[in-house]
């Protein structure tokens, strides 16, 4: 009778909070509620008896992936009056989408019975909590039959780090850094330039180009 | 376990058309279009801890593990994206993205 109570709280709060992400005007508040949004999912996924997920949801979601959004919604200058013109522009044809596809969803799932002879036909069952908790299952399945897809999930994470960095990095020229060959080919015929200067005239970089390619 | 699983599939449901009509309602914003791919990358995510628990398989909750890394690459790569296009056109209204004109 617990488990329904809790349900039903983190259910509603998941619902409102999901409903306030799309429609805060501000960012920074959209990504709070995101982030209350993935608790409450955190609550659910204990519920169901998967406390490791629980965790690697509350760890790598609030902890990584909502500071990263945090991070960039603070460095990109938004428009805030700019971004709520035209709020409800788009409004009509969404809610008529949503409305056609939670329908066609409820239908689905409402008259959804599955048939007890597909308790048979599970890939791995699920150990008694008892003797092998929900981490050592995993850990057991991860580093053990599925160690190829953890290795290319390692390989994803690696092509996203990568990507991301090249797409944001700006690689300015303005740092002087010392160039030891360039330096030791110093000879004097590179280091003097002999300049002429008419008189009374200031003379420029582009002058003293100009002057030595002629002479 | 008290709860029909109909109740989380309805729950995941509601969840994964917030999402759609998060996409459709911010035309404004790509930060938050992001977020609401994130809400259904979540509802997905509900689905399978759910149907795991209740089929009494395993499988479903790696396969959640898999969506994470992949939501969270996805994640990393969008905003980086979005950080290098905000420097181009100092704006991320999704109306300024029509350069090529598809």
């Amino acid at each position: 009778m617990v488990a329904v109570v809790f349900f039903y709280i983190f259910a509603i709060f998941l619902v409102i909070s999901a409903v306030m992400v799309i429609s805060a005007r501000n960012p920074v508040y959209a990504v709070f509620f995101l982030i209350l949004a993935f608790f409450n999912a955190t609550g659910l996924f204990i519920l169901l008896g998967a406390e490791f997920l629980a965790m690697l949801l509350l760890m790598v979601y609030v902890g990584a992936v909502m500071v990263l959004f945090l991070f960039v919604v603070m460095m990109i200058d938004i428009d805030l009056k700019e971004m709520s013109r035209g709020f409800l522009q788009y409004a009509p044809i969404g809610s008529l989408v949503g409305i056609i596809i939670l329908a066609e969803i409820i239908m689905v799932v409402g008259g959804f019975t599955y048939d007890a002879s597909l308790i048979t036909t599970t890939a791995v069952p699920i150990p008694d909590v008892a003797e092998i908790s929900n981490l050592e299952a995993f850990g057991l399945l991860l580093y053990g039959e599925y160690v190829f897809f953890i290795e290319l999930a390692g390989i994803i994470l690696l092509v996203a780090l990568i990507g991301a960095i090249i797409l944001t990095l700006k690689t300015t020229n303005k740092a002087h850094r010392q160039d030891i060959s360039v330096q030791v080919a110093r000879n004097t015929e590179t280091a003097i330039e002999m300049v002429s200067v008419k008189s009374g005239q200031a003379f420029s970089k582009n002058d003293t180009i100009k002057m030595n390619k002629k002479g | 376990m008290h709860i029909a699983l109909g109740h989380y599939l309805v729950l995941a449901g509601v969840l994964f058309t917030i999402g759609i009509f998060g996409i459709f309602l911010n035309r404004k914003n790509v930060i938050i279009i992001l977020m609401s791919v994130e809400l259904m990358l979540l509802a997905v995510n509900i689905n399978f801890v759910a149907f795991s628990a209740y089929m009494n398989d395993m499988f479903g909750q790696i396969f959640t593990l898999f969506i994470l890394t992949v939501a969270a690459a996805e994640a990393a790569i969008g905003l980086a994206i979005l950080v290098v296009f905000f420097r181009s056109k100092g704006s991320i209204n999704v109306e300024d993205i029509n350069q090529m004109k598809g």
